[in-house]
């Protein structure tokens, strides 16, 4: 994992410190609500319903038992003994103070984790594969690259007032677990000729307008990464419209100009900066590379004794092929049945801390489906580690099945809510246990969002629902046909909206079509885009 | 607007001539200061740099980033001349445009010298090259 030098932990520190005064300077009435909303904003602190979240990077979903303990304890003490994972691969909590903000910040800052530009319109944390470093199809870790792009993006000063929030993600495999083609900036790190570079797609993004990034750029030097992306975001500060929030992402840009236009822009304004010396070096990007050796794997290769058939279960549901043989990579459900999709407690997050330290070379990953991953665990271990798991709640064999929703916080607790998210998947996911469906059903992917913002994607759902204010009652539109994945599409809405009962129907409804429907090995995506909506639509409206 | 003089961190001596908007200036061969607001493309003064000695950048809401990229711009083009952001300029934007290539800043509201002086200095490193003097980590930890 990558470690702070003096200089990252100066910048961190320094971080602290002005946050610290800024909040001063709001208390003491010297900044108005307008101008700090966009300071407290770049230090991931939003205003709710009830209370402040605080959101916290987990720079590319990556971090280690001794920051989990401390998210542990920041649950414990500033908010309600929990914390909510995210579809960003953060942390947020959702009952802060405002007078605990600096003491929180400065609590991470000690274990090298902090909450610059979580939110707020510039470059975000950058997300990645949670199986970076241990999937077997990857051509190279890609977390090195999204170091070198944290560290230049951070407090960057000609992009800290972007006219929109920017996401970049960052992949090394053509098997896409990060819907990388729906971020604002998707990086995929290919080979070319035995030489490592990356891919380019810009212009994706969910919310309101969901688009798919377009390749714009095949193969960028891996010695021009940095001046590239520079050229990419300068032409959007320069270009991207400013009049209208919701036409503001670098999506509508790319989508207004074309992507031919885009690409010609940024390939001008990249060609001027490579003369203006933005790139770091190589060896910095070797530097970095070093923070991310192989773990000392065990070279045994043994299979887990299966007898057990709850182990069974969970063994073929939520492990994950490693490069090395004898490991695999485990998914650690946070959506027990009727649970909230993503939240752990403290003592969670503690359990999770010791299994990382003691089954996984201290490594833990947060995965944009809001689960956790214990990236390298040896398979003799894994009986062990799944009895610990059930015993802390956390066992549930339900990875990329209906159980396992994602759900925005939804209004619950978001200020821009039509309708709850949260109960809505706790009925769905007790619904689907009880008839005990779910194992039939196999992959499929349910997402829900409170609102048109997506931060839900049931854009990407192979169901979605998204929730919208109807007369002045919440009604969930149905969605179907949608993919994060490497073949990417957006879901189409089934049809009129359903109560907050009738949704729950409605996707058992759409669950039984794909069963009644289905052709051995088809997944519900797959039966869907062979049928169409059609039979789907038959089925829920006539 | 205020009534302070513009803060400038600069030693030679300011260039009082009032600003002509860019399409005046393009009109106009003798304006040596010009304001160039955030719509407009900062590039096409580029080829009358030398005989600037102002340029006004306007920042009708801080909010507006396009500001930074046309100092960059600027900067990058080889221009040495006063560089004044003027507007919705607050403190704690002051920092990054000052890395920006800013060296003068004209604020509606007015500044309190201290909290500049403390903005200014708050961040010991920078990460990233842009149009100051200031060497990144990433050079420092090659050196
Ligand atoms: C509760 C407070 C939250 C607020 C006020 C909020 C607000 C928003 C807004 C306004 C957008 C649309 C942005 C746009 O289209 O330009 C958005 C998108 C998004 N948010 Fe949130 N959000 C919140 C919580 C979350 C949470 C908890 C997650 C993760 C689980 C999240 C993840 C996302 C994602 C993934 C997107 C879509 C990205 C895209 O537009 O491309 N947000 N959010
Ligand atoms: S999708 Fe809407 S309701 Fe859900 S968290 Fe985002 S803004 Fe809030």
């Amino acid at each position: 994992m990558y470690a702070y030098d003096q200089y990252d932990q100066a910048m961190v520190d320094a971080r602290v410190a002005e946050f610290r005064d800024q909040c001063e300077r709001r208390l003491a009435g010297k900044l108005t609500e307008d101008q700090f909303k966009p300071l407290r904003l770049m230090n991931g602190l939003y205003l709710q319903l009830h209370a402040y979240m605080l959101r916290v990077a987990i720079p590319y979903g990556t971090l280690n038992g001794g920051q989990m303990r401390v998210l542990a304890d920041i649950a414990e003490k500033y908010d309600r003994g929990y914390g909510h994972f995210t579809t960003r691969q953060n942390i947020q909590y959702n009952w802060i103070k405002l007078e605990d903000a600096g003491d929180i910040l400065a609590d991470l800052a000690k274990v090298e984790m902090h909450a610059i530009q979580t939110s707020g319109n510039c470059i975000r944390n950058i997300s990645s594969d949670h199986f970076a470093g241990a999937a077997a199809d990857e051509v190279a870790d890609p977390r090195p690259y999204a170091e070198l792009l944290r560290q230049w993006s951070s407090f960057h000063p000609e992009f800290s007032y972007l006219p929109r929030k920017f996401k970049i993600c960052v992949i090394a495999s053509e098997n896409d677990r990060a819907a990388m083609r729906l971020h604002d900036i998707g990086i995929r790190i290919v080979e070319r000729d035995g030489e490592l570079g990356a891919q380019f797609y810009v212009g994706g993004g969910m919310g309101r307008t969901p688009m798919i990034a377009p390749l714009i750029r095949d193969f960028v030097p891996l010695d021009q990464l940095v001046t590239y992306s520079e050229a990419c975001l300068r032409v959007y500060n320069r270009y991207g419209r400013r009049d209208n929030k919701y036409k503001a992402r670098i999506k509508i840009l790319v989508h207004e100009l074309g992507a031919e236009e885009y690409t010609r822009q940024v390939e001008e304004e990249f060609a001027h900066l490579l003369d203006q010396g933005v790139e770091p070096p190589l060896a910095e990007l070797e530097r970095i590379k070093g923070f991310f050796p192989d773990p000392a794997f065990d070279a045994a290769d043994a299979e887990p004794d299966r007898s057990d058939p709850d182990f069974a279960v969970w063994l073929d549901h939520n492990t994950h092929a490693h490069k090395m043989p004898g490991h695999v990579s485990a998914i650690v459900s946070l959506k027990p049945v009727g649970g909230i999709p993503g939240d752990a407690t403290d003592a969670q997050m503690r359990v999770l801390a010791d299994l990382a330290e003691k089954y996984s070379f201290d490594e833990l990953r947060i995965m944009h489906t809001q689960n956790v991953v214990l990236p390298h665990v040896s398979k003799a271990d894994l009986y062990a580690l799944w009895q610990a798991l059930n015993e802390a709640g956390m066992g549930t064999p339900n990875a990329d099945l209906m159980g396992d929703i994602i759900a925005c916080p939804g209004l619950d607790y978001c200020s821009l809510a039509n309708a709850r998210s949260i109960p809505i998947a706790q009925r769905i996911s007790e619904r689907f246990a009880a008839k005990g469906k779910e194992a039939a059903l196999g992959e499929l992917k349910l997402k829900i969002s409170g609102c048109i913002n997506a931060c839900g994607h049931h854009h990407a759902g192979h169901i979605g629902i998204l929730g919208v204010d109807r007369k002045g009652t919440e009604n969930y539109q149905l969605l179907l046909g949608g993919s994060e994945a490497e073949d990417t599409s957006l879901a189409k809405i089934t049809g009129p909206g359903f109560d907050e009962h009738g949704i729950v129907d409605a996707v058992e409804t759409a669950a039984d079509v794909y069963l009644r429907e289905r052709t051995e090995g088809e997944r519900f995506l797959d039966t869907y885009r062979r049928i169409g909506m059609a039979p789907f639509k038959e089925a829920l409206y006539d | 607007m205020t009534e302070q003089a513009p803060l400038r961190l600069r030693e030679d001596e300011a260039c009082m001539e009032p600003a002509v908007t860019l399409e005046a200036f393009a009109g106009q061969t003798n304006a040596v200061a010009v304001r160039i607001e955030p719509g407009e493309d900062t590039r096409e003064l580029l080829p009358h740099l030398d005989r600037l000695r102002r340029i006004d950048i306007a920042f009708p809401a801080f909010t507006d980033g396009r500001g930074y990229s046309a100092a960059r711009i600027l900067r990058e083009a080889g221009f040495a001349g006063e560089l004044r952001a003027v507007g919705d300029v607050l403190v704690d934007q002051i920092a990054y445009m000052r890395r920006c290539g800013f060296d003068a800043f004209d604020p509606d509201a007015p500044l309190d010298p201290k909290d500049v002086e403390a903005a200014l200095n708050r961040f010991p490193q920078v990460y990233q090259s842009a149009a100051d003097a200031s060497t990144p980590i990433w050079s420092l930890r090659h050196q």
